[in-house]
Parts: C-alpha cells; sequence; structure tokens
C-alpha cells in the first residue's frame, strides 16, 4: 500500500487555480471565494442526493434481510421512490400543534440537519484534499455532532407532546453518555496519528487502525451508533413504546428534515469512520483514492445495515450500563494499551515502523478478545439478577375447585 | 501558513452558511407550495391537538421526571472533562515521550487513575444503574 499522487476531484487546490485562470486579473482576490462557494454547494448538494439514494438502498436491503422486497414500484428496481417520497412530503399538510413552542419546534428539524452537514467539511474525500486540512479536525466533528443532541430535545420540548418529551429526555441521557466512550475511543487514534488533523491521521496509516487496534474500532462504531440512534440502540423512537418519540408531532417537510438528518447520519459516520480506522482514501494504484473512499464509506455503511437487521432493540438500562459500565472501561484498556505500545516501539525521533505495528496489532487483537470476553462475563444476560417469579394467587384457582 | 490557517476557516464558515442554507430552503421551499395552494392547509382544532390514543392531554409537558437524568447529566460532565484533558495530551503523546520517557505516561496514569477511583465508587454506590 502507498499514497497515489492523482489530483482530486474535489480539490480545492485545483478549483481555485482554474478560477483564477478564468478570472480577470482585477478580481483574482474572488477566486478563493467563489472556489470555496462552488466547492461548499458541490459537496453539500452531494451531500444530500447520496442520502436521497441511500434511503432507497436502506430500504432495499433491508427488505432482502427480512424476506421482502422493499420498494419496488417506481423506476428500475424502485430506484425512484426517494422522488416519490420527496413530493409527497412536500405537498403534505404542515401541521403544528396549537400548544407547541413554535419556535423551538420550527428550528428543531434545521438544527438536526446543520451539524450532520457541516462537518463534511473537514473529511478528506481525494489524497491530497484541502479540506481534511483543518488542523483540529476531529475535535470539530465531536463537537459539531454533539450538537443534535439540542437538536432532538428542541424536537421533544416544542411538540408538547409527552412521548415525544419521554423520548427527547431518554434520547438525550443516552446521547450525552454514548459521547464519553465515542470520544475515548478516538484517543488511541491520536496517539498513534500524533495528530487531529484528518488528513495527518491518514497519511500515519501505514497499517488500517482497524487492524491496529480493534477495540478502538468497536467502541467508535459502537458508539457512533448509538450517537445516531441507530436499532440495537434506538431508544429514541421505539415505536412500540413512546409513539414515535421526539418526532411523533412532526408531519410534512418538517418531518423530511428530521428523515433527512437521520439517514445522512450513517453516511458521514461511515466518512469518519472510513477516515480514522480504514486509512481513508489509501488503496492499491491502478484504482483512484475517490473509488477507495466511497467503497470504504459503503462498506461501513452496509455494516451498520447489516447490525440493524440483526440485532433486536436493547433496553434502556443495558443501553447505559454498556455505555458506562462496559464501554467506558474499554477504552481506557485501548488509551493505555496503545501509549505502552508507542512508548516501547518508537525509536528516538519518536517514529514507529511498520513492523513494529504489525507486531502490535497482534497483541491488541489478543488483548481485545480478553477484553471483550470479560466485559460479556460481567455484563452478560446470565449475570443479570433477574426477579424470582411470584406465583399468582389466581393460578390454581380451578384446581382448587375441583 | 499563517494564511492557510485562515482560509481553512473562511472555508468552514462557507460550509456553515450552507449547511443552515439548505434545510432552510427547502422549508422554505415548502412553505412557498402552501401560498401557491398545491399544499393544503386547512387548520381545524382536531388536527392541531396533540397526539394522544383518544384522551385530551390534562397536564403540560414539564411534568416530574426522573432523578436519574440528573445523575447522568453530572456522571457525564465529569467524564467529558477528562475527555478534554486527554485530547491534547493523546495528540503530542508520541513527541513527549521521545523526549521525557514515561514520565508523560505515568503522569495520565495518575490522573484517570483517580478519575477511574470514582468510576468504581460510583459503580459501587449504584449512581451508573438505570432504575
Amino acid at each position: 500500500m502507498h499514497e497515489i499522487q492523482t489530483a482530486g476531484i474535489l480539490d480545492f487546490g485545483s478549483l481555485e487555480r482554474f478560477f483564477q485562470r478564468v478570472l480577470p486579473d482585477s478580481l483574482d482576490r474572488f477566486a478563493f471565494f467563489i472556489a470555496a462557494f462552488t466547492l461548499a454547494f458541490i459537496v453539500i448538494n452531494v451531500m444530500v442526493q447520496t442520502t436521497a439514494v441511500y434511503t432507497w438502498f436502506e430500504r432495499r436491503v433491508l427488505g432482502r434481510f427480512q424476506g421482502r422486497l422493499g420498494p419496488n414500484r417506481w423506476g428500475p428496481f424502485g430506484m425512484l421512490q426517494p422522488i416519490a417520497d420527496l413530493i409527497k412530503l412536500m405537498t403534505k399538510e404542515d401541521m403544528v400543534p396549537k400548544i407547541a413552542d413554535r419556535w423551538s419546534f420550527n428550528l428543531a428539524p434545521i438544527i438536526l440537519v446543520f451539524p450532520t452537514l457541516l462537518v463534511v467539511a473537514v473529511i478528506p474525500f481525494g489524497p491530497d484534499s484541502f479540506l481534511g486540512r483543518l488542523n483540529i479536525g476531529i475535535l470539530f466533528v465531536l463537537g459539531v455532532t454533539s450538537v443534535n443532541t439540542i437538536a432532538i430535545f428542541m424536537a421533544g420540548w416544542g411538540s408538547a407532546n409527552k412521548y415525544a418529551m419521554l423520548g427527547a429526555m431518554r434520547g438525550v441521557a443516552m446521547l450525552v453518555s454514548y459521547e464519553v466512550p465515542m470520544a475515548l475511543g478516538v484517543v488511541g487514534v491520536l496517539i498513534l496519528s500524533g495528530s487531529l488533523a484528518m488528513s495527518d491521521i491518514v497519511i500515519q496509516q501505514n497499517v488500517p487502525f482497524l487492524i491496529v487496534q480493534p477495540l478502538g474500532f468497536l467502541i467508535f462504531i459502537a458508539a457512533a451508533s448509538a450517537e445516531m440512534s441507530r436499532t440495537p440502540f434506538d431508544q429514541i423512537e421505539a415505536e412500540s413504546e413512546l409513539g414515535s418519540g421526539y418526532n411523533t408531532e412532526y408531519s410534512s417537510m418538517k418531518f423530511g428534515m428530521l428523515f433527512l438528518g437521520e439517514f445522512m447520519a450513517p453516511l458521514v459516520t461511515g466518512m469518519i469512520v472510513t477516515t480514522l480506522f480504514l486509512s481513508g482514501t489509501r488503496g492499491f494504484d491502478p484504482i483512484p483514492g475517490q473509488v477507495w473512499f466511497v467503497g470504504k464509506t459503503f462498506a461501513v455503511v452496509f455494516a451498520l445495515l447489516w447490525v440493524r437487521a440483526t440485532w433486536p432493540r436493547l433496553r434502556v438500562d443495558q443501553i447505559m450500563a454498556f455505555a458506562w459500565k462496559g464501554l467506558f472501561g474499554m477504552a481506557l484498556v485501548n488509551i493505555f494499551l496503545i501509549a505502552v505500545e508507542v512508548a516501547v516501539f518508537q525509536d528516538d525521533a519518536g517514529k514507529i515502523s511498520t513492523n513494529s505495528l504489525w507486531i502490535m496489532s497482534a497483541i491488541n487483537w489478543a488483548i481485545a478478545i480478553g477484553v471483550i470476553v470479560a466485559v460479556a462475563n460481567i455484563l452478560g444476560q446470565p449475570n443479570l439478577e433477574r426477579p424470582t417469579p411470584v406465583p399468582s394467587p389466581l393460578a390454581n384457582m380451578y384446581a382448587e375447585a375441583d | 501558513m499563517l494564511d492557510d490557517y485562515f482560509r481553512q476557516y473562511a472555508l468552514l464558515a462557507i460550509f456553515a452558511a450552507f449547511a443552515v442554507a439548505v434545510p432552510t430552503g427547502m422549508l422554505l421551499m415548502s412553505w412557498m407550495l402552501s401560498i401557491m395552494k398545491i399544499r393544503p392547509q386547512k387548520p381545524s382544532l382536531i388536527k392541531q391537538a396533540i397526539y394522544e390514543c383518544g384522551f385530551e392531554t390534562l397536564s403540560g409537558r414539564w411534568s416530574q421526571f426522573n432523578f436519574r437524568f440528573y445523575a447522568f447529566a453530572l456522571i457525564f460532565v465529569v467524564f467529558d472533562v477528562e475527555v478534554v484533558f486527554l485530547f491534547p495530551w493523546a495528540a503530542s503523546f508520541g513527541v513527549m515521550s521521545a523526549t521525557f520517557g514515561a514520565f508523560v505516561l505515568l503522569e495520565m496514569v495518575v490522573f484517570v487513575g483517580i478519575l477511574v477511583v470514582g468510576w468504581l465508587y460510583a459503580w459501587r454506590k449504584g449512581a451508573l444503574e438505570w432504575s
């Protein structure tokens, strides 16, 4: 594996040079802004439209997993289904409850979509991307994504509905709990890469960090799927318990926005996981980096879908116990394991050779399996206290009557 | 170098503007449809009532809520502050430990060790139970 030196399609530098050539010399200073606007326009449009395609993909694949067809009426294989959905959502009547808090009710959908779109600004799509070079990259990602906790609470509070309020309260408790293990899972990556910038993290991955620190990867992906409230952790909108949680009162395009935010989250998570753990745009030579990036992202997204199709929803106390007792401890083990290994294996200049990375991975896989077995024994089902069943006094009513 | 720094944040600001503009624009578009009479807009008292299983809701939204939400928020604040301290340490760990040796690691072991004692105490006291 070595780096590919092709110019990116979404490369900011070449866009800016292009505009500098096109514009007359007196307007050169605007080239930056025009290039930035063009780039932001393209990236955000691509994200929104990929999300539309992804909703189709998710429904088809889930249908496949559950032995049914999924959407198949509109277009070949039902591919035009997202357009039909959009038209339906656009032309539906927009109902706002009379006692709703108008401001927070109307602002919540915008605030929910905003962080998911903004995170894309620091992800390196191409091998030499300008976007990923922001020096606080990963801190920015963690900071911005936690904004949607507020959006969910605003939606629940604004709807003035008890189901929505309960869903939002539970959601905030869960999102807040999983933020800690998510950030701790990233710390291992930071120790190895020595930088917060996303493109530096990609450059440091001579061996993908998935192989070097499987524990960190598992923690991050579990916490991330809780952060976007996917099925094993979907306490926020547990349909069977809470109506539909925080989006009970939403209809029309406002519901569409909540829907968009929810379906864009797996894509963005896939991109972040690809960058942090799967060596981002790097791969074998004839295939360009962007293709590697998209392929890896969709592999992660498919894995998340598989998890969603396989596991039932956890109970709320199990979810909280898993975050605070399981993931938190595992994350601390991971951090100090990586730190000790870096201290042992690095040379005088502070660099770690590729061979040492492979040795580290062997040790880490062994320890990861041990830690997972230990956590499963501490928190697992057999050791949960179950109430002893008390027979009802009416149980043998008919037996005594005989 | 400094120029590059400002350009990155300017790009981020433009991205933020777009990220607000896209959802707002889509909501406005759908609102325009109701002005153009394509989207129905016939509110009635029944429609504007909040969703409930056949009853009218009696009390307000801000009913009493369980103490455990507060307890978890408190634990979150403690450990999130820990994360804030871990990040700069982690990012500079490679360079620092090449210069200062095991001291850099021991320092963080002591800091996290104190918090782990607190974590175990919270576990023993049942603060991590959702009940």
